[in-house]
């Protein structure tokens, strides 16, 4: 699949975004006045520059509000919802934390499940399409939902727990290459199937459909730049999780400290979320004899 | 709105179609291999994953025909449909910004100004050898339905559970009849005269 700028950002910063509101809603970082003020602006910051980016991949932007339409049926509608109510109800919270209002105890929670449940209706998007063989499995939202508690954490501060979330993560993303890499065999789709020609014999292809590339081949047939897949897969795992681990437990609180280890991280999560969709082989690619 | 190209006349021309034709080489066990053209479009599915996945309702199947079919101008063209397809069948217009796919001529089939035998989607109507058949499979009766029950018709990917609507059907085969070699008069050829004599000399050599 072709990795879009827009979504590949999106989904970073809005995941990290989200995780780390959740971790503010819970009230598990102890700032008021200014400080609270830049820190819920931080988060607001990259939960909304997120999603603003995922609107850069439309073709008509004008219309996005019809997404919120059919919640009943589609991911990216619920996806809209989660974020537009995650992002209300953590409104009070931060004004409790800035200005000292009062707010009823339950907001908390109530607020954190609904950033974390924005999380995986995004990562449900990519989950549910079965013609993404890659995509098509529980370890997706699994590592969406790491990636917005690890993001968080090391944002919020959680030190050792943010570290033991970095290595966790690590885990994850080394199982989703080991598991992805199996998957399109798994899902059983061929040039014979997808043609029915197999009962006929061994089909390939023999001249293509068109001399130039068209939509399909530009944004499902992506293949450039997968040369660098395992050298991206070590960085991703590395710098995701590995390192931001080592600094949380080296070098102990502290402001730089945390913003080192998520600059890191960040870097990591880039890497690991172009390979997300730059791996990721849709079966149309086999009427084409590509991947 | 009609399909829009892009750089249509330049060394990289693209464009938006509802319909590609592909083709492919298969080779039997025995024999010689055989040129199957393959035409990829819409299959109109029964279980449409295009249809689900689509944020703006903007997608639809028809409950009285069936028929799988795009409201354009609800369209925010995120391309999630696109991707929900296994056969490629929908294709993102580059210069609309909203999905475009086979409407299985829906302003054709039930336009009462035209001949009926015209009441056809403009891909079976116009080919010249009659590949593709239109018609109703949910009448077991229908010419296309016993088309499909004589010829063993069959669904692409079938492993995706799509339930297409439109089915495929297996090509015939072809190649010589059984017995026929029309190489086999060549093989005993006897040369008489000087030509027998060389022939003669040459092997005793």
């Amino acid at each position: 699949m072709h990795p879009a700028p827009s979504v590949i950002v999106f989904t970073t910063l809005s995941g990290a975004g989200f995780g780390f509101l959740a971790f503010l809603s819970l009230g598990l970082v102890g700032a008021t006045g200014m400080q609270a003020f830049l820190i819920w602006a931080l988060g607001y910051a990259l939960a909304v520059g997120g999603l603003c980016a995922s609107t850069f991949h439309l073709g008509n932007r004008q219309r996005a509000w019809r997404a919120f339409t059919q919640w009943r049926t589609s991911w990216l509608s619920r996806e809209g919802w989660a974020a537009v109510l995650a992002l209300l109800a953590t409104a009070p919270l931060a004004l409790q934390a800035i200005f000292g209002l009062a707010v009823p105890v339950v907001l908390g929670p109530i607020a954190a499940a609904l950033c974390l449940m924005t999380v995986v209706a995004t990562a449900m998007i990519y989950t549910q399409l079965a013609t993404v063989p890659r995509w098509n499995h529980a370890l997706t939202p699994v590592t969406f939902m790491a990636f917005a508690l690890t993001g968080g954490a090391v944002l919020a501060g959680l030190g050792l727990w943010a570290a033991v979330l970095c290595v966790a993560l690590s885990a994850i993303l080394f199982l989703g290459f080991v598991e992805g890499d199996k998957r399109f065999a798994a899902r059983g789709a061929s040039l014979a199937s997808a043609t029915g020609l197999g009962r006929a014999g061994r089909p390939r292809v023999f001249a293509p459909a068109h001399t130039a590339g068209n939509y399909l081949m530009r944004e499902m047939m992506f293949s450039v730049g997968r040369k660098h897949r395992a050298r991206l897969r070590v960085l991703a795992l590395v710098l995701a999780g590995l390192v931001p681990a080592a600094i949380l437990v080296l070098a102990p609180g502290g402001v730089v400290a945390a913003g080192v280890a998520f600059g890191t991280h960040l870097l990591g999560a880039l890497a690991a979320r172009w390979l997300f969709f730059a791996e990721a082989e849709h079966v149309v690619g086999l009427y084409y004899g590509a991947r | 709105m009609p399909l829009s190209d892009q750089n249509a006349y330049g060394s990289e021309p693209s464009g938006t179609f509802l319909n590609r034709v592909h083709s492919y080489e298969v080779q039997p066990d025995q024999g010689p291999a055989q040129v199957i053209n393959f035409p990829r479009s819409c299959l109109h599915c029964e279980n449409a994953p295009c249809v689900t996945v689509w944020p703006t309702g903007a997608s639809y199947k028809r409950a009285e025909d069936g028929i799988v079919l795009v409201n354009e101008d609800a369209c925010i063209g995120c391309g999630l449909c696109a991707w929900a397809c296994p056969y490629g069948a929908r294709e993102l217009d580059q210069a609309a910004g909203v999905m475009k796919k086979c409407t299985l001529c829906v302003d054709r089939i039930y336009n009462e100004n035209l001949p009926e035998e015209d009441r056809q989607p403009a891909c079976v109507r116009t080919c010249p050898t009659g590949a593709r058949h239109f018609g109703d499979l949910g009448d077991p009766t229908s010419d296309v339905s016993r088309l499909v029950a004589e010829r063993g018709g069959y669904d692409p990917m079938p492993e995706l559970n799509t339930k297409p609507v439109n089915k495929y059907l297996p090509p015939r085969p072809t190649g010589a009849a059984a017995g026929t070699d029309v190489l086999a008069p060549l093989l005993g050829v006897k040369a008489t005269g000087f030509a027998g004599w060389l022939d003669r000399m040459l092997e005793k050599l």
